[in-house]
């Protein structure tokens, strides 16, 4: 029951006569894949395949999702046997939903620092959809569109060897040394439907939330994001698939703790639900024996209260906890950074201030719709310079302020 | 070394060598060149010139400080139109908290209204600190004048900074807690700092979160009184006004105790009977007449009109000046505690 | 000391000049008064009219003594 995660490490990434890995050199096959990807689904009217490289004058507008390109080898289900994965690479998925919770990528600037994929070599699909679809459906359709085009791009690796492989057993809570302390991981996951969702094994993590999902399944991508939220802290796909927090307690399991399971919990929409799912997840965290939990989150506002809740309830169980969060302190960073507090929520990191502005240089070349470039979460109507510059908060950046601690930013009081 | 700064510098009348106590509630004027302290700034820092003192009483100021600051930006406007100065410095104010107060009020002020950065120094117990950090830069000073030298020291190169718009940090420039909210890159992700600070944790070694819960430190409003006439009311005072002689010896400044003393039989508090104990304002008028920091007289004439159900014997008297909230904690849950036993149901609580 | 006392269940009215200060310290009913040196006086009046100021500004604090209040509040 042993999962083995196969790199293939890609340095560049070419179009040519057809989609296969040349050494290091992603090539695709570009007009090919853009009509695969196009007849997959009818209800894509048009699709536009673009790359974007670490350094380009390069602006991506309206990323909707960054997926990892994987596929499993040798068996279908999910969390054992062999995934193969391009390494460095991206699938950055565009389309117009919302029409203004959608993310920019910077591949070059100041703006480049701020989000992990301006060090991927990225594969940027602008996908247009047929007229009179619902945001849902057009949702559905980007994302799974993505989805397909990762698989596509991973399945170029079959017959390759990998550069590293990665190899993790599965973990026996019960068999783990006395002498270190136990963890749980505790995973929150935006899920209150109409477009802020997010997909546990393919079902909408609305249901069935919260649980225990074992580590080796998160690794190998059981969660897919679905959420038309603010840029800076959604959790994208890739996020999900290469988890930070987890990663981290992996290379400190059995040497200063020991992992004893990871808790999914969800953001639900009512206080009483929240309460509920605070209270479930406690329980969940107390079955797995654990003696402190970290925690992530995902989103703002209302999911404040959800991590409250949660921290109280662990705190007062007599589990020390750590939890990420991002901070909207105002422009100045001068206002209550969050929505919600507790006095037991004292071991706290913060990812940013993601209201903090910055003045994105301008750049070449634009990928993606902008028409709505001035309406996106984090820009003003004043937003675009004439000189093509653009001062936005930090919240219309994809990954600005992860708050599964993926970036080395983070915020203090001054 | 030529000069390449010119500033304004903003005194007190006791640093300002205008007078002490007696000259609090002078108003604000101009002066030309340094003042006080202003000399061993230039002194200290010869690239700077001090084009021109203020000086105010700091009652004057803190009193009304709408007012008093309507009336020195109308001293300082023309000033900063023509030959405009780099930079504004206020005091250093130490601990004292009406001069930090006017301090706060005028660096705010100039900032906001004529553009003009300014800095000033306190110690960081000074009430006035909590009231202006966020929006003024207070350089970190120790408590008292001993630290003049140590305070420009610290005010002046953050000063000049602002001047040079240079980014600033509060531990490398040596000022206080703004209180806002910053990003900065640092070395790890927040992954690894959340597994670092939880491993501290869990094997009990210190740990620093990363965002400090915001603290109201708030009293649930008790509830009202239904008729004043019916209950039982004492009085509390933090002005220091004591039984002539200060029979307990109440400090002046960082007061280490109360007083409990008794209105038996006292119709009102006089000159021969009461004085004050406080050292931070000018005790003429309430050495004159008690009655102006602790309302005696107006409340035994409520009392006698039935207004007041009846007055508590004894009243707690204690000096508000720098006393650190520790002290005044501490004497407020042991009044507290009498006045429960008592049967006391309402407090007026006087403070100058 | 005003935040202590209301915690032991008694209204306090806190009088004073500087209500900022007492804002900051968490006075809850707050009666702002004339002067630092001389909160409940006019040494610039007659006696008879200071005398009846003060008399004011006490009354002033017994009526937010009997206000019900939820939070802060300064009572001009």
């Amino acid at each position: 029951m042993t999962l083995k995660l196969a790199y293939f490490e890609i340095n560049d990434i070419v179009f040519g006569q057809e989609t296969i890995i040349d050494g290091s050199t992603l090539v695709i096959n570009r007009e090919s894949l853009e009509n695969t990807l196009k007849t997959s689904d009818k209800r894509i009217s048009a699709i536009g395949l673009h790359t974007a490289m670490p350094g380009d004058s390069t602006r991506i507008l309206c990323v909707k999702d960054v997926i990892e390109p994987r596929c499993k080898i040798k068996g279908t289900e999910l969390g054992v046997g062999n995934t193969h994965i391009l390494k460095n690479v991206a699938v950055v998925t565009c389309g117009k939903i919302v029409g203004f919770q959608e993310g920019i990528i910077d591949m070059s600037g100041p703006g480049a620092a701020h989000t992990p994929f301006s060090a991927t070599l990225n594969v940027v699909l602008d996908i247009q959809v047929v007229p009179g679809l619902s945001p849902h459906e057009h949702e559905e359709v980007v994302r799974l569109t993505g989805l397909t085009a990762a698989t596509l791009l991973a399945q170029t690796s079959t017959n390759k060897n990998p550069t590293r492989v990665e190899t993790y057993p599965p973990i026996d809570p019960a068999a783990v040394p006395s002498s270190l302390p136990r963890i749980a991981y505790v995973y929150m996951l935006l899920s209150q439907g109409l477009l802020h969702d997010t997909y546990v094994l393919e079902e909408n993590a609305k249901q069935g939330l919260p649980r225990i999902l074992e580590h080796t399944l998160l690794l190998d991508g059981a969660i897919i994001s679905g959420n038309c939220v603010s840029a800076c802290d959604k959790n994208t796909t890739y996020h999900h698939q290469n988890n930070p927090v987890l990663r981290e307690l992996l290379r400190e399991h059995h040497k200063r703790l020991s992992l004893v399971g990871v808790v999914l919990t969800n953001e639900p929409i009512s206080l009483d639900a929240k309460k509920k799912s605070a209270q479930q997840s406690v329980e969940l965290v107390q079955t797995l024996k654990a003696d402190g939990a970290i925690m992530s989150k995902e989103g703002f506002g209302n999911p404040d209260t959800d991590q409250m809740l949660l921290i109280r309830g662990l705190e007062e169980a007599g589990i020390p906890t750590v939890a990420l969060t991002d901070e909207f302190a105002g422009a100045n960073g001068c206002s209550q950074s969050l929505a919600d507090s507790t006095p037991q929520a004292i071991a706290m990191v913060s990812v940013g201030n993601a209201n903090e502005r910055i003045l994105l240089s301008p750049l070449e070349q634009l990928l993606g719709p902008i028409s709505d470039l001035t309406k996106l979460a984090g820009a003003y109507p004043h937003s675009l310079h004439d000189d093509g510059s653009m001062e936005v908060e930090l919240q219309a950046i994809i990954g600005a302020t992860n708050e599964l601690g993926w970036q080395t930013l983070r915020c203090r009081e001054v | 070394m030529s000069i390449q700064y010119r500033i304004i510098h903003c005194l007190n009348q006791f640093f300002g060598g205008i007078g002490g106590e007696e000259q609090a509630s002078t108003p604000p004027s101009l002066f030309s060149g340094a003042r006080g302290p202003g000399m061993l700034l230039q002194k200290e820092f010869p690239q700077i010139e001090i084009a021109a003192t203020l000086v105010f009483g700091d009652n004057y100021v803190a009193e009304n400080p709408e007012a008093a600051i309507r009336e020195i930006l109308g001293l300082l406007t023309p000033y900063c139109t023509e030959n405009r100065p780099d930079l504004l410095v206020a005091g250093p104010a130490f601990n004292a908290g009406r001069y930090g107060i006017a301090c706060g009020a005028i660096c705010q002020a100039v900032q906001e209204e004529l553009d003009l950065p300014a800095v000033t120094g306190m110690y960081p117990n000074n009430p006035a600190v909590e009231l202006y950090r966020l929006h003024t830069f207070i350089a970190r000073t120790s408590d008292n004048v001993m630290g003049m030298a140590d305070a420009i020291g610290n005010m002046i190169p953050l000063g000049l900074k602002l001047v040079r718009e240079e980014e600033v940090w509060p531990e490398k420039d040596g000022y206080l807690l703004q209180g806002k909210r910053k990003n900065i890159f640092v070395r790890e992700t927040g992954a690894k700092r959340a597994v670092t600070m939880l491993l501290a944790r869990m094997n009990g070694e210190p740990f620093t979160t990363e965002y400090p819960m915001p603290v109201f430190d708030r009293a649930e409003p008790a509830p009202p009184i239904k008729d004043m006439g019916q209950a039982r009311l004492a009085l509390v005072t933090s002005g220091g006004i004591v039984p002539k002689g200060n029979p307990d010896r109440i400090e002046a400044a960082n007061a280490q105790r109360f007083g409990t003393y008794s209105l038996k039989g006292l119709q009102a508090l006089s000159a021969q009977t009461h004085q004050t104990a406080h050292g931070g304002y000018d005790p003429t008028y309430a050495n004159q007449d008690p009655n102006r920091v602790l309302p005696l007289d107006a409340v035994r004439e409520l009392e006698a009109e039935g207004a007041i159900g009846s007055l508590h014997e004894y009243y707690y008297a204690t000096v508000g000046n720098a006393t650190s909230v520790e002290n005044a904690r501490k004497y407020g849950q042991q009044i507290a505690k009498i006045l429960v036993a008592d049967g006391v149901q309402a407090v007026i609580l006087t403070s100058t | 000391m005003v935040k202590e006392i209301e915690r032991s269940g008694i209204p306090v009215v806190h009088a004073c000049s500087i209500v900022p200060i007492s804002l900051t310290v968490g006075g809850n009913r707050i009666v702002p008064t004339i002067a630092i040196p001389h909160p409940f006086g006019r040494p610039d009046k007659s006696i008879a009219e200071e005398k009846a100021l003060r008399r004011q500004l006490v009354e002033k604090a017994l009526h937010a003594l009997q206000t019900p209040i939820e939070k802060q509040t300064v009572f001009e």
